[in-house]
């Protein structure tokens, strides 16, 4: 019996057209647009100024706050403006936009092919060297990984859980990286068992990639406090708590940190990207972005430079297809609409997916017919359609009872309603008032 | 016979005792109510809007009563008349009351805004903002869902179905500022109705530098501090790309309105400009000519 979270989950159709596609380089781009804000936390502040001549890997912004992280340059070239630049939910944002100059890196960067396992660093100056290297969360959520690293006073880790599970329909980053990078991933894996300073370490693979599992287990041979973990398939087991009931059965308290159970989760990208920046001292500049649809020539897995327009990457894959009516970044389960495909990719952009135009319609609104599917579906044990009603009505105080701030914002809900209600989009109308609510009662 | 007798009065003897003991307790426990916060509360308007900023005409009439003045109470619905009559029965001053309206400041309408997106989600304004900058370029203009028009209790603004904005009724609008806390883009103001309803105001709340607000809605604030040179009351502030007018300061001599290069400065119920007086010369008023010849409805788009 395979192990998966307890409560609720959904089952969307998995769509991975692009899986087994092999990484492949993305061009660069003639005009690169780096976002100040591509991270969670206060957005960096810029060190450079225009005119200035930057290689890959030149600090570009520092972290402005203890959760934010550094940003550098994913391009060589000269800075031509410091100015704004429309991010993927439509508002001008500030961002640093490079004119591209060949493909130059930074000297103390290791461009090298060779694989380095042992780490020489101690704890805190894996952490500094992950702050430093601006290495964030990649499965989308963007958090500052040196934060995570460092737990709260109080609180120990007692096991690092690694997120392979890749829940998110069309997405396949992952899944390939494991397939190229598997021995990187591990000793990523090494370095962030030290740095939390726990003695084991689990990776948990949803079992729709059974070549994956098979790949690492045989890896992870080598490794005595790695263990792979197989789960059963059920969205969205990707979610942080989630991956933690699946894997060591312990729930995270409502409001509370999934520290509070004793583990650390990073995702696989995550891993990756801390074996370069500890064993190869190199930033975060570029990422695996898995670019596919259904009408899309070409779904691939391209390792792309933060900054490059998704319109290019759409480009490389066959062009975008005349009945795409919606693109979204990230998976269509989290992932959101952007407003133009001139938008530049981010730190959290794993997935660039062209939705087809009879998909993506919106079936009609019907009344609540209380079959209570979204209570059975919703993965951290809330009644959506309590909250939604609360929400419309603007009845604050009733959503805050009902737990609203612990919705994750999955989609499971909205999923499975029979009546096609947008239960998500009320919940975190919900959810964004109450957290003010709170907020404000905090301060005073 | 005898059984009725004694159902009727021992019914009538507990009834008794009971309306005595009920009386003694009452007269107790008695909660005394200023009389005139019942009269006062008769001369409100009792829609309980809120707009007063006391929960309900109920709290407002007690806060009236327990005042030492009226400065500064103000029954937005009412108005002077309410507020005079509430002054009659407390016997005290009614404070000096300018009459406000709600001003809906986006002059994104389809023509002048086109649309770069679809949403398809939930159909209002709150969940709409929270997910994206809205179906056109300019990420601070009006959404069109209406959540105004569903905040209003008084039917006073309405979303045209044509330019897709909402447009005020200045004889229904109490100025409670409801629409003012419904509208997530903060779009509507509450500013002074002025002399015979007419006003001056910047339509506009868009951020964005010139270009880049010019090239969202060619009827935006480009920013461009005419308007500022032009005023000789000092009454225009051009702050973050956006000019505002203060409706204290301004004495709606037009002249803004005139040399705004975008039509983002609605004039309200002026009457049709005169032609051009002779005295003055023609060189300078060729270039407003053709804005002045084309007035436009300003009374619609209130």
């Amino acid at each position: 019996m395979l192990k998966t979270f307890r409560i609720g989950g959904v089952h969307p159709p998995e769509n991975k057209l692009s899986a087994g596609q092999a990484i492949i380089n993305a061009e660069l781009p003639k005009q690169a647009v780096v976002m100040l804000s591509q991270h969670i936390g206060a957005p960096a502040q810029a060190v450079v100024a225009k005119g200035d001549k930057v290689k890959v890997g030149t600090l570009l912004a520092q972290a402005g706050g203890f959760v934010s992280a550094n940003i550098h340059s994913p391009v060589s070239g000269t800075v031509a403006k410091i100015d704004t630049a429309v991010d993927a939910a439509g508002y001008q944002r500030p961002a640093i936009i490079i004119d591209v100059e060949g493909d130059e890196w930074e000297e103390s960067i290791d461009r090298s092919e060779t694989f380095v396992k042992e780490c020489k660093l101690d704890a805190k100056a894996i952490i500094d060297r992950t702050k430093e290297c601006g290495i964030v969360g990649l499965g989308g959520a963007t958090f500052p990984t040196h934060v995570k690293l460092l737990p709260p006073p109080g609180m120990t880790a007692t096991i690092l859980i690694i997120n392979a599970v890749e829940c998110e329909p069309y997405l396949t980053s992952d899944h390939q990286l494991m397939m190229e990078k598997g021995e990187e991933i591990l000793v990523g894996v090494e370095i962030l068992r030290k740095a939390i300073n726990v003695d084991r370490a689990v990776i948990g693979i949803e079992n729709n990639k059974p070549d994956a599992i098979k790949h690492m287990k045989e890896l992870a041979a080598d490794y005595p406090a790695i263990e792979i973990c197989p789960l059963k398939v059920k969205y969205p087991q990707g979610g942080e708590k989630q991956l933690i009931d699946a894997v060591i059965r312990r729930q995270v308290p409502s409001g509370g940190l999934p520290i509070a159970t004793g583990a650390v989760v990073q995702n696989v990208g995550t891993a990756f990207a801390v074996y370069e920046a500890v064993q190869k001292n190199k930033p975060l500049v570029e990422r695996i972005v898995t670019v596919t649809g259904k009408s899309l020539a070409k779904p691939s897995n391209l390792r792309v430079r933060i900054g490059t327009p998704i319109s290019q990457l759409i480009d490389m894959c066959g062009g975008l297809p005349l009945d795409t009516e919606k693109v979204i970044s990230g998976g269509p389960m989290m992932g959101k609409a952007v407003v133009s495909t001139d938008m530049a990719t981010t730190k959290g952009c794993s997935g660039v997916l062209l939705i087809r135009d009879l998909e993506s319609r919106r079936e009609e609104m019907q009344p609540c017919i209380r079959c209570a599917k979204c209570v059975s579906a919703c993965p951290m044990g809330l009644a959506p359609n309590v909250l939604a009603k609360a929400a419309t009505y603007q009845n604050w105080e009733c959503a805050e009872e009902e737990h609203v701030m612990d919705c994750i914002e999955c989609g499971s809900c909205s999923f499975t309603c029979p009546a096609h209600r947008p239960l998500l989009d009320f919940i975190r109308q919900g959810k964004a008032k109450v957290g003010a609510i709170i907020r404000s009662r905090n301060a005073k | 016979m005898s059984l009725v007798w004694i159902a009727t009065l021992s019914l009538g003897g507990i009834g008794a005792i009971s309306a005595i003991i009920l009386y003694f307790v009452a007269q107790k426990f008695k909660v005394y109510e200023d009389p005139r916060n019942g009269q006062v509360e008769a001369v409100l308007p009792g829609a309980n809007c809120g707009g007063c900023g006391y929960p309900g005409c109920g709290g407002f009439a007690a806060a009236c009563v327990k005042a030492d003045s009226l400065d500064g109470m103000l029954c937005p619905v009412g108005g002077a008349p309410v507020m005079a009559k509430i002054a009659a029965i407390l016997g005290k001053e009614a404070g000096e009351v300018t009459p406000k309206v709600a001003v809906v400041r986006c002059n994104g309408t389809c023509a002048n805004r086109k649309k770069t997106s679809h949403y398809d989600g939930a159909k209002t304004c709150a969940i709409e903002a929270s997910l994206y900058s809205g179906e056109t370029g300019c990420s601070y203009g009006c959404l069109g869902n209406g959540d105004c028009e569903n905040a209003c209790a008084f039917g006073a603004i309405r979303i045209n179905p044509e330019t897709r904005l909402p447009e005020v009724d200045e004889a229904l609008c109490t100025a409670c500022g409801a629409c003012v806390k419904a509208c997530p883009k903060g779009i509507i103001e509450l500013r002074n109705k002025g002399p015979k309803s007419r006003r001056m105001y910047v339509s506009c709340v868009n951020k964005d530098k010139g270009a880049v607000a010019r090239k969202a809605c060619s009827a935006a604030c480009i920013g461009c501090g005419k308007c500022a040179k032009e005023c000789p009351f000092d009454a225009i502030t051009v702050a973050n790309n956006v000019a505002y007018i203060d409706y204290q300061k301004c004495r709606l001599c037009r002249k803004c309105e005139a040399v705004c290069p975008t039509g983002a400065i609605h004039a309200v119920n002026f009457p049709p400009r005169k032609p051009a007086e002779p005295k003055v010369d023609a060189a300078e008023v060729k270039p407003i000519m053709p804005q002045a010849e084309a007035p436009q409805t300003p009374a619609e788009n209130a």
